[in-house]
């Protein structure tokens, strides 16, 4: 670590994020290594007994996940996470800790974009939303983290930072300081033993079910109970965008590619080529009044995701037929499956932007010629 | 010929009502008639109130028949999915060092769907206490084979008995757990008849007490019957048990102070037990404490 003049500290996106998790009371962690979430692991191992916390190198997702369930429902600030893989093995939980209500903070340090489904939809079972926060680099990440766990706690529901490789491994000059919030209800809910006996014990669960003699859910109400909360939290949107006043083109980017796309649109511009953008900052609630209004006055509407086109989705919802929405991204991560690959490039980037702006096919991703895949002569259609 | 008298209630009468645990709040429950499950309850719910540890206690609940007990143990809880309860239980320990953390599984959950938790939450050394009803089958779903059922037994998807060549071997979870060297105490009781039901409440003090001095993992297995899931009469439900399961998870203390007991050692002591109660009885009954 370099310390600056101005008090600033030259810092790895993981030990930042760890360190944003610990100024915002974060006190246990539990976790299972895996590229390129192990960094935030091992930042978070080394720092929370430093400040009386707890971190568990635990002996699979499923049980990071379970040992964060159980310190939350002492009230405790605990977090989790993976990479979106690692994520797939804790859905389960992730589905019933949103019904008993518990404020986990799961960072996502994902291998690309390909995991916005996960993130938006949920692979759980069930009807749920999780806040999903995606930071375009380390420096909105810090605030990010400290957003998620206020957030967490205000609506008592899950809230995920969806990072990636850049994000984890990205050094860049920070000073991290804890950020201000309103004030928060007491956690009046979680337990520690001291109600036990007293006929009035605590019932810390996603069954809709309580104590005898105190009113309940049941389960039917409890889905119910959480069907009505989550369009309210639709109100914490959060949207970035630019150059959409008189933009005849208009893309949707999100996380560290976005600010990619900004960097070319920004050139783009200065070279006269009407083109603007939308950068979700929160996933889910995605920003679809945002995204509508700049369709509204645009001739096209593009993408730029590295998936084979996920969030599209959402844009297509969004603009409801007023412009047609290309998908101008693509899968892209290195040969391993790490990274963020060959189109995290503003050349890359700057050429399908023009494509897409001037009515142009989307080029081949290079060297993508022998993985595409040929349609066959039985899968014709007969004419 | 005497006539008893029935006008008022003999000095040492006790309504049913007062035979309640203080630590449960109602005695309303949707367990079939001879299920074990609500003796053992009863056991670990007194042992903490005997211990003076209400105030500490919390329990993290598995899912199975027992999970009704979760609105009506009067004890802050938390619901863990099927199978993670000793992790949820280690996060919960891990923030509350003073509390005594107990988890409440059946064999469907902890040793089928979540074996490795518990495995990896004994060799930690988690001070935490980990109590199993393991009755060989899924109760609730109907009665079907778990990873405890025993070779020949009957279940609903198990016809003609547990074939070990076509659906494999139990797995004895204490005495696996009792080799791990971050388990501290390890117990498999029974509540197939009161000297049973006795000695279980003795496990249950005894892993309590080591929770409470820091020793380490603890573990309580309790077999329990299970006559619906097991499609026996009800009033069968002890000596079917006690001859099933009873005969392959073998009953005792598998493992105090640092040392493990082998099947031979503990099948050699019950058996020992078993004269010595029989020569009793021949010889005019038991005392009170007689077989505990």
């Amino acid at each position: 670590m370099t310390t600056t003049m101005s008090g600033r500290v030259l810092m790895e996106g993981s030990e930042a994020l760890a360190r944003a998790a610990i100024v915002s009371g974060c006190r246990f962690f539990a976790g299972y290594p895996m590229t390129p979430f192990t960094e935030v692991l091992e930042h978070m191992a080394r720092l929370l007994p430093e400040v009386g916390g707890v971190c568990i190198n635990a002996e699979s997702e499923l049980e990071a996940v379970g040992m964060a369930w159980g310190a939350l429902s002492t009230g405790a600030r605990a977090a989790t996470g993976s990479t979106g893989q690692g994520l797939s093995l804790m859905q389960e939980s992730f589905s019933e800790i949103t019904l008993a209500e518990l404020p986990l903070v799961i960072f996502n340090m994902a291998r690309g974009q390909q995991d916005y489904f996960q993130a938006t939809r949920g692979g759980g079972h069930g009807d749920y939303r999780h806040i999903v926060l995606a930071p375009q680099d380390v420096r909105e990440g810090v605030e990010h983290v400290q957003l998620a766990f206020h957030l967490a706690d205000k609506w008592r529901n899950p809230v995920l930072v969806y990072g990636d490789y850049l994000l984890a491994h990205t050094q860049e000059a920070l000073c991290i300081e804890p950020m201000e919030f309103p004030a928060l209800p007491a956690k009046d809910w979680a337990v520690d033993g001291s109600a036990s006996g007293s006929g009035m014990s605590k019932n810390v669960t996603p069954l809709g079910v309580a104590k005898h003699g105190q009113e309940a859910f049941g389960q039917e109400g409890k889905f119910q109970y959480i069907a009505t909360k989550t369009p309210l939290m639709e109100r914490e949107v959060r949207v970035e965008s630019g150059y959409l006043d008189d933009a005849e083109t208009v893309v949707v980017a999100f996380g560290s590619p976005a600010k990619f796309v900004k960097y070319a649109i920004k050139q783009l511009r200065a070279e006269g080529h009407r083109i603007g953008y939308v950068r979700p900052i929160t996933l889910w609630p995605f920003p679809f009044d945002t995204v509508r209004d700049a369709a509204s006055t645009a001739r096209v509407v593009g993408s730029f995701e590295l998936a084979a086109g996920q969030m599209v989705d959402d844009v297509r919802i969004a603009v409801a037929g007023q412009a047609p929405v290309e998908f101008i991204g693509g899968v892209s991560t290195d040969h391993s499956g790490f990274g963020v690959g060959r189109l995290l490039e503003v050349g890359e980037i700057r050429t399908r932007l023009l494509a897409l702006h001037e009515g142009r096919p989307q080029p081949q991703i290079p060297g993508y010629e022998k993985f595409t895949y040929q349609l066959q002569e039985h899968q014709e259609t007969p004419a | 010929m005497t006539t008893l008298d029935t006008s008022t209630a003999p000095a040492n009468a006790r309504k049913i009502e007062q035979l309640k645990p203080d630590l449960l709040l109602t005695q309303e429950h949707h367990m079939c008639p001879g299920c074990g499950e609500p003796l053992a309850v009863r056991q670990f719910l007194e042992t903490i109130q005997d211990l003076g540890v209400v105030q500490q206690a919390v329990a993290v609940a598995g899912i199975g028949c027992y999970t009704s007990f979760s609105g009506s143990m009067d004890v802050d809880l938390v619901q863990a999915l099927h199978g993670r309860a000793p992790s949820v239980a280690t996060g919960v320990k891990r923030m509350l060092p003073d509390a005594l953390v107990f988890t409440l599984q059946g064999d469907g959950d902890m040793v089928n769907e979540g074996l490795q938790e518990v495995i990896h939450t004994a060799a930690r050394g988690e001070n935490v206490t980990c109590i199993l009803l393991n009755n060989g089958v899924f109760g609730e779903t109907g009665g079907h084979m778990t990873a405890t059922t025993v070779v020949g037994q009957r279940t609903k998807n198990t016809l003609d008995g547990r074939d070990a060549a076509y659906h494999g071997f139990p797995i004895l979870i204490g005495d696996l757990i009792a080799q791990l060297e971050g388990a501290a105490y390890v117990a498999r009781g029974s509540v197939h008849n009161a000297g049973a039901v006795a000695r279980t409440k003795k496990m249950f003090t005894r892993a309590f007490q080591s929770q409470l001095r820091h020793e380490g993992f603890s573990f309580v297995e309790v077999l329990t019957m299970c006559p619906t899931g097991w499609f026996i009469p009800t009033a069968e439900g002890p000596s079917y048990m006690n001859e099933t399961l009873g005969e392959v998870h073998i009953m005792g203390e598998l493992k105090v102070d640092g040392r493990v007991k082998t099947t031979e050692e503990l099948h050699a002591e019950n058996v020992a037990r078993q004269h010595e109660v029989e020569a009793k009885l021949a010889a005019g009954g038991l005392d009170d404490h007689e077989g505990r």
